[in-house]
């Protein structure tokens, strides 16, 4: 059984979106900036999906800004507002648990002279919105706050920071890199403050290489790539139409449902499963919430209702990050792939060079854990079928892994 | 005016009436590196030279060809050559400076002319040709010096049926041609001194073999793809290598569960040999070739290679064996395995390694302990054999 549980990486393409991608290549292939027909047709596919997409964050269609993915939509939101706004001041505020993306651009930053706070988080990855408050300052230009921990499926108050940040501060300008969360949970940035968002196409089923920024109206900003003026000047280079008619398709079949009790129920079951093995723990999930499930049997709508309320505490629904004592990431990872379960390791292994996880360290894992621990993330494609049987690989590789420690 | 390569060869030149076997294996792996660059070349060894040419006297580019011959073990050296109707020597003077002015147009130097003159009748001896055909160039270049003593620059000329000229040579990588030294296993690993003792041995002529040690899930595919990239880099220069991806995880496992941990490594050396020297068997290879070198680590110790060398009955040859970890990975870097090498992919099989390994083992401690194997041995030895995949690597 092929069992595909890191979707947090990136996911399968949906049919829909593939079918569409390849009319486009092969049918629809004129240039959106060509007067001819073929012209029109590429640009009415474009058309569309900003219509698609703008539907999604409930905003205006002349706010989306599509790009080549999650790092570009990050870095053109930093850079981009920043340059463009530079009276703001130069004090930037983020979190120690951000995605790279968004990380090195700010220590770019540092470089270039900008003053960078970054938030601590609890031991389940969240930011403490007092701390917030106190770092907010007259010049500081920018906040940029994750939605979703890529590693641990912390769920950030994105809301609460916005409103905090644009109280205290009304011209700071407020990004959120809503990379993981896009599809999965709502959030509507032109009714929350929030001023730029971030998204990736290709972890919700849309082609690699498409993606989006989500720009407040109005809001001046510098392109980072020059040239003939495409994406209203922000983002030169003629549009990349399948992979944007692919995000469009892939956009409607993510938000046609809400597919939140679906992931809650899943991961619900593989907490449950797999902390009965020796040794494992959960990371960024309240030992109460672990408790709740351990004593809930079956997992029922009761408990799942009570999950999807708790969800602040829960974390992300389609992200698990599991400790496994004794083993390594990489080894537990490669013994999974044996059966057809994949999942991803946080750190490289290697003891040569160690890339030990920001997160991991900022919410004070355990030091022999570092390397102990391995990211499961589930799409709304996932079955419970799928849970059980990765739960019954987990369980029967970690004890026979255990065994084999270096002495 | 055509153009051709002329290639001059190292060490066989000494070889007695095994000579033509050397000439025409070198002859053999240049056709075969010249396959890979286009058709149409043409290889032929008149007179103690090799020429290329192209068959049908059309161009070609000459660059390519440098690239593909600087890889061909054997070679002294090779330089790109004019061949030209002898039609007196005020034609040859023109041809001869055209030819360094579009070569060497604004440098200066200090040359002289070397004449060979193979073919007898030709009016001018050698050194009259020299030193026309060095005034000749010297009204072309005022500021150019003769020296012939030291020079800069020598500019080649070759009297044959036509008359072939070059002036820059090109140092090949010398050593012997690929396929005259017979067959070798190597034990290649994903590290930096397994390939380039692979390489070391195809710089002798010999043919290689490999074997790799595979031990999922402690090391991952990725180490494997590792392992072929080098293969592949390594057969660059050697030719096809077949290499043999053994599964030797559960032989590992079991020395771990059963064995004293200090001597993990070393008995785990002890069974790689056996079962590299099993496939040398199988391939007809008639050495093993490690990258060992004294004290780089436990497993390395003179000591520990007297342990592990009596487990095999072929020759164990260690090309790096009095190398500093430096001089290997400079080598390392010049036959580009380096960048490969260091990709950090293998370390997973930490658990393997002790914390403290024995520096200084003894063979009858050592097999005490193995013979704690005794009940499970032979089945996993066998099912690692019959489970190898080999992969042709060219």
């Amino acid at each position: 059984m092929e069992c595909y549980l890191d979707n947090s990486a990136t996911t399968r393409c949906s049919e829909r979106a593939a079918e569409t991608v390849n009319k486009v290549l092969l049918s629809d292939y004129g240039n959106p900036s060509s007067l001819h027909n073929k012209g029109m047709e590429a640009e009415n596919y474009i058309k569309e999906a900003r219509s698609a997409v703008a539907k999604s964050l409930k905003c205006k269609e002349n706010c989306i800004c599509f790009t080549s993915g999650g790092s570009e939509s990050n870095n053109l939101a930093i850079f981009g507002s920043l340059f463009a706004n530079k009276r703001l001041g130069k004090h930037i505020i983020t979190t120690e648990v951000e995605h790279a993306a968004v990380y090195s651009p700010m220590k770019k930053l540092q470089e270039m002279g900008y003053e960078v706070s970054f938030l601590k988080v609890d031991p389940w990855g969240k930011i403490d919105l007092v701390e917030l408050e106190s770092l907010i300052r007259e010049d500081t230009a920018l906040v940029s706050i994750m939605h979703v921990n890529n590693e641990i499926g912390t769920i950030e108050p994105i809301e609460e920071a916005a409103k905090l940040v644009h109280k205290l501060n009304p011209n700071t300008i407020f990004h959120c890199d809503a990379i993981q969360s896009y599809g999965k949970l709502p959030l509507y940035p032109g009714r929350i403050g929030v001023d730029l968002m971030s998204v990736s196409g290709h972890k919700i089923h849309a082609p690699k290489g498409s993606g989006f920024l989500y720009i407040k109206e109005g809001l001046k900003m510098e392109p980072l790539i020059y040239g003939g003026g495409h994406e209203n000047g922000l983002r030169s280079g003629t549009e990349n139409v399948p992979a944007i008619a692919g995000l469009s398709c892939a956009v409607e079949e993510m938000f046609k449902e809400d597919h939140t009790k679906k992931l809650c129920k899943l991961k619900a079951e593989f907490i449950k499963r797999i902390i009965e093995t020796e040794g494992i723990s959960v990371n960024g999930v309240k030992a109460e919430i672990i408790n709740e499930i351990k004593g809930s049997d079956p997992v029922d709508e009761k408990l799942i209702d009570k999950l999807i309320e708790e969800k602040e505490d829960f974390g992300a629904f389609h992200i698990v990050s599991v400790s496994a004592e004794g083993v390594r990431a990489e080894v537990l990872l490669h013994a999974l792939e044996e059966e057809g379960v994949y999942c991803s390791a946080g750190s490289a292994c290697s003891s040569n060079r160690p890339a030990i996880s920001r997160t991991l360290l900022a919410i004070g894992l355990d030091e022999k854990l570092l390397d102990s621990t391995v990211r499961f993330s589930f799409s709304i494609y996932t079955t419970v079928d799928e849970i059980l049987y990765a739960c019954e690989k987990i369980n029967e590789i970690i004890p026979r892994l255990n065994k084999y420690t270096r002495k | 005016m055509e153009k051709a390569v002329i290639i001059k060869y190292s060490e066989i030149g000494v070889k007695g009436k095994n000579r033509h076997l050397f000439e025409e294996a070198l002859v053999r792996r240049i056709e075969d590196v010249l396959s890979k660059v286009g058709d149409g070349f043409k290889v032929t060894r008149p007179q103690g030279r090799i020429f290329v040419e192209s068959e049908d006297g059309s161009d070609f580019d000459f660059e390519d060809v440098k690239e593909a011959l600087l890889k061909v073990f054997g070679i002294q050296e090779f330089a790109l050559c004019h061949v030209t109707k002898d039609d007196g020597t005020e034609a040859l003077a023109k041809e001869l400076v055209d030819f360094l002015k579009e070569q060497y147009e604004g440098e200066v130097f200090s040359f002289k002319v070397n004449t060979r003159r193979a073919r007898k009748n030709y009016p001018l001896e050698s050194m009259e040709l020299s030193a026309l055909m060095g005034e000749k160039i010297l009204d072309a270049f005022p500021e150019w010096k003769v020296d012939v003593h030291d020079p800069e620059l020598i500019v080649h000329i070759e009297i044959r049926d036509k008359i072939n000229y070059y002036a820059k040579s090109y140092q090949g990588l010398r050593g012997l041609p690929n396929g005259t030294g017979g067959r070798a296993m190597l034990l290649l690993s994903g590290g930096i001194d397994s390939p380039v003792a692979g390489y070391m041995m195809a710089k002798r002529g010999i043919v290689l073999d490999a074997v790799y040690f595979h031990a999922p899930p402690y090391t991952s595919e990725r180490a494997k793809q590792k392992v072929v990239d080098l293969a592949k880099q390594v057969a660059a220069y050697s030719g096809e290598i077949r290499l043999h991806v053994v599964n030797f995880t559960d032989i590992q496992l079991a020395i771990y569960e059963k064995c004293p941990h200090d001597e993990l490594t070393i008995i785990m050396r002890r069974y790689m040999m056996r079962i590299a020297e099993d496939f040398a068997g199988q391939d007809g290879a008639m050495a093993l070739i490690t990258g060992e070198s004294v004290g780089q680590v436990a497993s390395q110790t003179i000591q520990s290679l007297n342990c592990t060398n009596e487990v095999c009955k072929l020759p164990v040859f260690r090309p790096l064996i009095g190398f500093d970890k430096q001089d290997i990975i400079d080598i390392s870097q010049q036959i580009e395995t380096y960048e490969t090498s260091i990709l950090p992919y293998e370390d997973c099989c930490t658990i393997f390694v002790a914390k403290h390994p024995v520096t200084k083992p003894r063979a009858e401690r050592i097999r005490a302990s193995e013979r704690k194997l005794d009940d499970v041995i032979d089945e996993l030895y066998k099912t690692a054999i019959e489970t190898t995949e080999t992969i042709v690597i060219n």
